[in-house]
């Protein structure tokens, strides 16, 4: 109920500038429309790509459609594509689909985009001023490699921690969780797909724990798995896909859901699969 | 209440982590130690909560708290909230759920496998509804919680 009450909300005020602007719109010269068209698709792009939510993403695009005076811009977002069409009697007609799969979460750039987007809205950019700040935000350098790594590491460590694990443990897991990041950067991501990158990282990080406790590193097997899973764990999506079908927008949400929740399922059966060769090659030391 | 010294090692435990996952997702820098807080604050309301209730409820209240200072913190900063709850809520989402489910199914225990995997859902659900219920309160409340100006 309430984001449809954000919407009307929304549509009632984009109405009322609507009126306002009618007589600006028609001095100024409509070369610009196609640029205005893209400048909004591209924020959109970066916004969905990078793990915003559905809403945001409507939300951005209109409002810098509206504010440079294209006022018969309609969007239709989907998690993975957005089609966006505009044209009227005063507007040239535009249509573009663009496909944007699924690819990492970095909300440096939703944040970035979400400022470049109030700050359009305060009048401070002209669309071309504005591409190129898009242009940029595009090629914001994420996390360095090491750092991802390491972060990896500190995260493992500190939830093996907070589940009950010992300092020792959480030492342990430090090691796993870096191992494990070294794994999904240079292996899963670039090679494998979701489902076998999933399952392969549980059963890594369920070999390694193991590796550690056999040789009496770690006193506990199980804090130790459970705090080195977690950077696999699909926080953004699950969250996201909350989100999405809180706002309304079933189809991106499950999809998202369904994406969490196969990711969810891929690292038990990787975890239960590493546990299990473990109790054959040791005889049962290990359950 | 226990406020021991294992209640602040583990809240301790859930800001570094709550930080070291914002790091992995590129929260930009300066954002971090609200990432932190929250993630802490929720950590702790779930401990205090735990010892009243079970952990379904334990973490819809967590939940809450999470999503609330998230959206307070988005409306201070001017940006959008997914930046803090993403990693606030990660000590909350039921991985260990996950890990002891597929350990009791591996080690041929069903009856706990079920157990636990119900449980992982009741608190999965516990989450949504958390999300759900505090993002249906009203954009202005923040704004006016926040200080007023936007």
């Amino acid at each position: 109920m309430a984001s449809q009450n954000r919407r009307e909300a929304k549509r009632e005020a984009n109405g009322r500038k609507r009126r306002h602007s009618e007589q600006v719109e028609i001095s100024t010269a409509k070369i610009e429309d196609k640029e205005v068209m893209d400048l909004a698709l591209q924020a959109g792009h970066i916004l969905l790509e990078n793990g915003a939510e559905i809403f945001r993403v409507e939300e951005t695009m209109d409002r810098i459609c509206r504010h440079y005076g294209v006022q018969s811009e309609s969007a239709f977002v989907l998690s993975n594509g957005i089609f966006m069409t505009a044209g009227s009697e005063r507007e040239r007609y535009y249509a573009k689909v663009q496909h944007i799969p699924v690819s990492g979460t970095h909300l440096n750039k939703v944040a970035a985009v979400n400022q470049l987007s109030r700050e359009i809205e305060e009048g401070k950019y002209t669309v071309l001023q504005a591409l190129e700040a898009l242009e940029q935000i595009k090629h914001m350098p994420g996390k360095r490699k090491g750092m991802q790594v390491l972060a990896s590491g500190v995260g493992s460590g500190a939830f093996c921690c907070l589940f009950g694990g010992t300092a020792s443990d959480s030492a342990c897991a430090f090691a796993v969780g870096i191992l494990l990041y070294l794994y999904v950067l240079y292996v899963a991501a670039p090679h494998l797909s979701k489902i076998v990158g999933n399952i392969g990282g549980g059963a890594l990080v369920t070999l390694l724990c193991s590796l550690a406790y056999l040789l009496g590193w770690g006193l506990h097997l199980n804090y130790m798995i459970i705090g080195a899973i977690m950077p696999l764990v699909p926080g953004v999506a699950f969250t996201n896909a909350i989100r999405d079908m809180a706002d309304g927008d079933y189809i991106s949400g499950s999809v998202r859901l369904l994406d969490a929740l196969l990711v969810f399922f891929c690292i038990a059966i990787g975890v239960g699969m590493g546990i299990s060769f473990l109790g054959r090659i040791t005889g049962g030391a290990l359950l | 209440m226990r406020l021991s010294l294992n209640f602040i090692v583990e809240i301790a435990a859930a800001m570094v982590g709550t930080v070291a996952f914002s790091v992995l997702f590129g929260v930009p820098r300066r954002y971090y130690r609200y990432c932190g807080l929250i993630g802490g604050a929720g950590w702790a309301v779930y401990c205090i909560f735990s010892n009243v209730c079970d952990s379904p409820g334990a973490s819809l209240a967590a939940t809450m708290v999470v999503i609330f200072l998230s959206r307070l913190m988005a409306v201070r900063e001017r940006c959008p909230a997914t930046i803090f709850l993403i990693s606030g809520i990660f000590p909350l989402v039921p991985g260990a759920g996950v890990y002891w489910t597929a350990y009791y199914i591996v080690t041929e225990q069903l009856r706990k496998a079920v157990e636990t995997g119900y449980l992982a859902v009741k608190i999965a659900v516990a989450i949504v509804l958390g999300i759900v219920f505090i993002f249906e309160l009203p954009q202005g409340l923040f704004v006016k919680l926040a200080g007023g100006k936007r």
